[in-house]
């Protein structure tokens, strides 16, 4: 029932694979597991069998994933696909399920790898069917070639907008249009960070090519959409939205909604490492060192779960953590891994600097965050925004106040993808700093684990 | 300036509230100072039983003074309805404690005839009832092959703990009581007569202070001159999601709330303020809640919870008015939910009063010394 | 990339391998997955990654399967979610 490894790696993205690839190649005993039934995380999922091919506007990131997913299946790491921690010790212990039954493995190095989510931003009628983000539909593509019904609004902001907009395109599908909700306001603010993006201009030229492969297609693209409502009966009929105070409508089969994407907290945040609200990228990251130790001992992390780097960026965290790891387990002095990671340290640095301006330029719109009083916020409990400011009349003084009073973040996705959107609305009703405000503790099981599971543990 | 208050209530989980919420009901105009989001609350971490039949081995008058509760709480339920809107879901639907084995039933049996023995009168009415009645009280439930029967107590019931915490707030605060999150009280002085309450935000200047703040009581009570040892014990419970209804009766190990969710509990763990919830001792509680319902086998787990029990040494309530310093009050116990409606009547009542009847003074922690 | 055959709510179905029970659900014409056990309400998958739990779906007769995360094999029954029962 128990395993024993040296270095568990969480995640088989690229700061994962990366992670697992470079610690079995000093000598270090390594399994990687992953709740996907394939390596390569969300930017490459499915790198191994996908059908589709991008010929142009990701080809880069594909011959990088098929690289990363190579070297990691020859690196002799342990591989345990469809496999879900739900629960992490200080101690090294990590319970996993494979959704039948539950083990634990002790490790005495753990990394994790969790990735990134999409940014959840309730808007009226978000809980209809047909209503998905973009990130979903991008996997559809991915995994299986699917082409959106003619009829499908993508709304929001963020390079996964475009990206996935060209990428239907290319694969001879359709979008109706685009409803762009940045402010703009965001480009004088961007510009501040301009001088680390020119550091790293093909950050720069792929957006603009995105653009320009995007427009020239004859997808309708609006700018400075204010608001956003998706309507209908039983499931998205249209899509309605506001620029200057006007409202419109539009038929919509399919309403794409993406606010950026959020570091995936769950597991560090369970594991009960510090974290602090980072500002430019408005969410909350765990405390590390520049190695990606956690503030629990043992525990590191890498990648988008860290903060929002890109998958460039997190596959060089990836390698930096495996050193840091190596020279833990004593496979590799100090010195031999400073030596190591230094041209890793001077790459990402340069990601990192280009980073603030997308950050800056793609930040969500203000008013978006504190939506209406009658919008479901909790998708699982039905808990609306009016919901939580009435529990702050109350006197909650917190998330963990408003959840006991109000249910919210109690269903069975915990709160990931209502946790963020909770404490924005709480922190403006009680006029409060968002590192002041915190956000829900996280607890055991991570994923949900049947009883029988459970009780077989006692064994 | 210090500000002044005609009476501080230090603690804001179930008893604080329910204190202050009788008071309030009282005419007074109580402050109630509460810790913030993240200080241990017991009051979150609840299974939402509202008990008798278990309550008061060794203690005959926490057995009657529990039976009281029961007895207010459905006034004590629509009331709070009324004043706040908000439905505390309190259904006196009878309970019971599973047995597992003919040892266990023989046990179950002893103690409760020996607690029906305390007294000359029985405030538990309750009864064991073998496997055959079981199934006859809970007719659609698929009882498991080790199922030997039961305790079964008439006037135990449940609620949703953190409704009721909420209605208890929105109910003192309508009737004038003042909430105050985020401020932990730091020291408490009697200076001439009056208490001098020190919170990070200020002074405050009261003729009568209530302690009920659960763990948070111990450091401040000295001052005030009571010596009530507070004992931390951690429970854990299980939370399931949502299923349909299953028509079972609550008991202290396993329970359906009126969402859906099956609660299952609960461990009694010695380890102090180690809110960590541990798969081993989950597994444990887990095990024997399958073995009284099976079919529960698939059913998936959302969350664990740990808490904190606040226990006297006898896990009865303390209630005491301070000799040293009158117009200081200490309340603590452990079943904060059940007592709620006691501690928002009579014991608030004794409070206002500034003097206890025999029944609670019977809660004096000098039976302890 | 060859497909497999899979069983909607009763109807059969050709799905490409690579497929997600909810993909698969999705594909098969579903426009709701499960019912809120809190409002009643239809509801969708939405994040298709794991995260939302919106896809809960009773697989191959197991209820509360996160859809999106189970890939699809020949001859697997998907059925919407409505209440689960303990007592069958």
């Amino acid at each position: 029932m128990s395993v024993s490894c040296d270095l568990l790696v969480i995640g088989a993205g690229p700061a994962g694979l990366a992670a697992a690839s470079t610690a079995a190649k000093r000598g270090v005993d390594v399994t990687l597991m992953d709740e996907q039934v394939a390596p390569g995380g969300q930017i490459h999922r499915a790198m191994e069998s996908r059908a589709f091919k991008a010929e142009s506007v990701s080809r880069a990131d594909d011959e990088r994933g098929v690289a990363l997913v190579a070297e990691f299946r020859a690196s002799g790491s342990r591989y345990q696909p469809g496999t879900q921690a739900w629960q992490m010790q200080a101690d090294g212990k990590v319970y996993v399920t494979d959704g039948a039954r539950a083990r634990v493995i002790t490790a005495r190095r753990v990394i994790i790898a969790a990735g990134a989510i999409e940014r959840a931003v309730p808007i009226p009628g978000w809980t209809l069917p047909g209503v998905m983000t973009v990130g979903a539909a991008q996997i559809r593509l991915k995994t299986i070639t699917y082409k959106p019904p003619a009829e499908t609004w993508l709304a929001g902001s963020g390079p996964l907008l475009w990206l996935y907009a060209a990428q239907v395109i290319e694969a001879g599908g359709r979008i109706a249009g685009i409803l762009d909700t940045t402010p703009g306001s965001n480009r004088m603010r961007a510009l501040r960070h301009i001088g680390g993006a020119l550091g790293h201009v093909a950050y720069l030229k792929r957006g603009l090519t995105l653009q320009r492969c995007v427009r020239a297609a004859g997808v309708l693209v609006v700018n400075h959409v204010e608001a956003l409502e998706a309507r209908g009966e039983g499931c998205v009929q249209s899509v309605r939205y506001c620029v200057k105070g006007d409202w419109r409508e539009a038929p919509a089969a399919l309403l794409l909604l993406h606010q950026g994407v959020i570091p995936h907290t769950h597991a560090t945040r369970a594991l009960g490492a510090e974290h602090h609200w980072n500002v430019l990228q408005r969410c909350f990251v765990p405390n590390l060192d520049s190695w990606g130790n956690t503030s629990i001992e043992s525990y590191a992390a890498a990648g988008d779960c860290t903060g929002i780097v890109g998958a460039e960026a997190s596959l060089l965290q990836g390698h930096i953590a495996a050193l840091e790891a190596a020279r833990a387990l004593g496979k590799l002095t100090p010195a031999q891994r400073d030596e190591l990671a230094a041209p890793h340290f001077a790459h990402l640095w340069r990601h990192l600097a280009a980073r603030r301006f997308l950050d800056a330029l793609f930040a969500p719109r203000a008013s978006l965050l504190n939506p209406a009083d009658d919008v479901v916020v909790c998708r699982c409990e039905s808990v609306t925004a009016k919901q939580i400011r009435d529990a702050v009349v109350l006197g909650a003084m917190g998330p963990n106040q408003v959840k006991a009073f109000t249910r919210c973040g109690m269903g069975p996705c915990q709160g990931r993808l209502c946790g963020l959107a909770a404490a924005e609305i709480l922190a403006a009703a009680r006029g409060k700093s968002m590192q002041e405000t915190g956000v829900f503790k996280v607890r055991a099981p991570l994923k949900p684990l049947s009883l029988s599971e459970l009780a077989a543990l006692e064994e | 300036m210090s500000e002044t208050a005609e009476c501080v209530v230090i603690g804001g989980g179930v008893v604080g509230s329910a204190i202050a919420y009788g008071l309030a009901k009282r005419g007074e105009k109580p402050l109630v100072l509460d810790g913030g989001d993240s200080s241990i609350r017991s009051s979150r971490v609840n299974f939402g039983l509202v008990w008798l039949h278990s309550k008061g081995d060794g203690m005959a008058a926490y057995g009657f003074w529990t039976r009281r509760a029961c007895d207010l709480w459905q006034q004590f339920a629509d009331e709070l309805t009324d004043e706040t809107g908000v439905n505390t879901q309190y259904v006196k639907s009878g309970g019971v404690n599973y047995c597992l084995s003919e040892a266990e039933y023989n046990k179950r049996s002893e103690t409760m005839q020996r607690m029906r023995g305390q007294a000359a009168e029985d405030p538990y009415e309750a009864r064991m009832v073998d496997r055959g009645e079981l199934r006859q009280l809970m007719p659609r439930a698929k009882l498991g092959g080790d199922v030997t029967g039961a305790s079964y107590g008439p006037h135990d019931g449940t609620c949703s703990p953190l409704y009721l915490l909420r209605a208890l707030h929105a109910g003192m605060t309508k009737r004038g009581a003042q909430y105050r999150a985020d401020s932990p009280v730091t020291a408490i002085k009697p200076v001439d007569g009056r208490f001098e309450v020190v919170t990070a935000g200020g002074v405050i200047s009261t003729p009568k202070v209530v302690l009920a703040a659960g763990h948070g009581s111990m450091p401040l009570e000295k001052a005030l001159g009571f010596d009530v040892e507070i004992i931390a014990e951690r429970g854990q419970i299980v939370v399931t999601e949502r299923v349909a209804p299953m028509g079972i009766l609550p008991a202290n190990g396993v329970r359906q709330s009126t969402e859906g969710t099956v609660l299952i509990g609960t461990t009694t763990e010695s380890v102090g303020f180690d809110l960590s919830t541990t798969p081993q001792a989950g597994a444990a509680m887990v095990k024997r809640a399958l073995s009284v319902f099976p079919a529960l086998a698939g059913v998936r787990i959302v969350r664990t919870w740990a808490g904190v029990r606040t226990l006297t040494r006898d896990k009865c309530p303390v209630y005491e008015q301070s000799g040293q310093y009158p117009g200081a009050f200490i309340a603590t116990c452990h079943s904060g939910v059940t007592l709620a409606a006691v501690h928002a009547n009579d014991l608030a009542e004794a409070i206002h009063n500034g003097k206890f009847t025999p029944m609670i003074d019977a809660f004096h922690g000098r039976r302890l010394k | 990339m060859s497909n497999v055959t899979v069983n909607v709510e009763g109807k059969a179905i050709s799905v490409p391998a690579g497929e997600s029970a909810a993909g698969a659900a999705l594909a098969a014409g579903l426009t709701h997955t499960r019912v809120s056990p809190v409002t009643g309400e239809p509801r969708a998958p939405y994040c298709m990654m794991g995260v939302c739990f919106e896809c809960l779906m009773v697989i191959d007769g197991v209820p509360s399967r996160q859809a999106c995360m189970v890939p699809v094999r020949e001859g697997m029954r998907i059925e919407r979610q409505t209440a689960v029962e303990v007592w069958k």
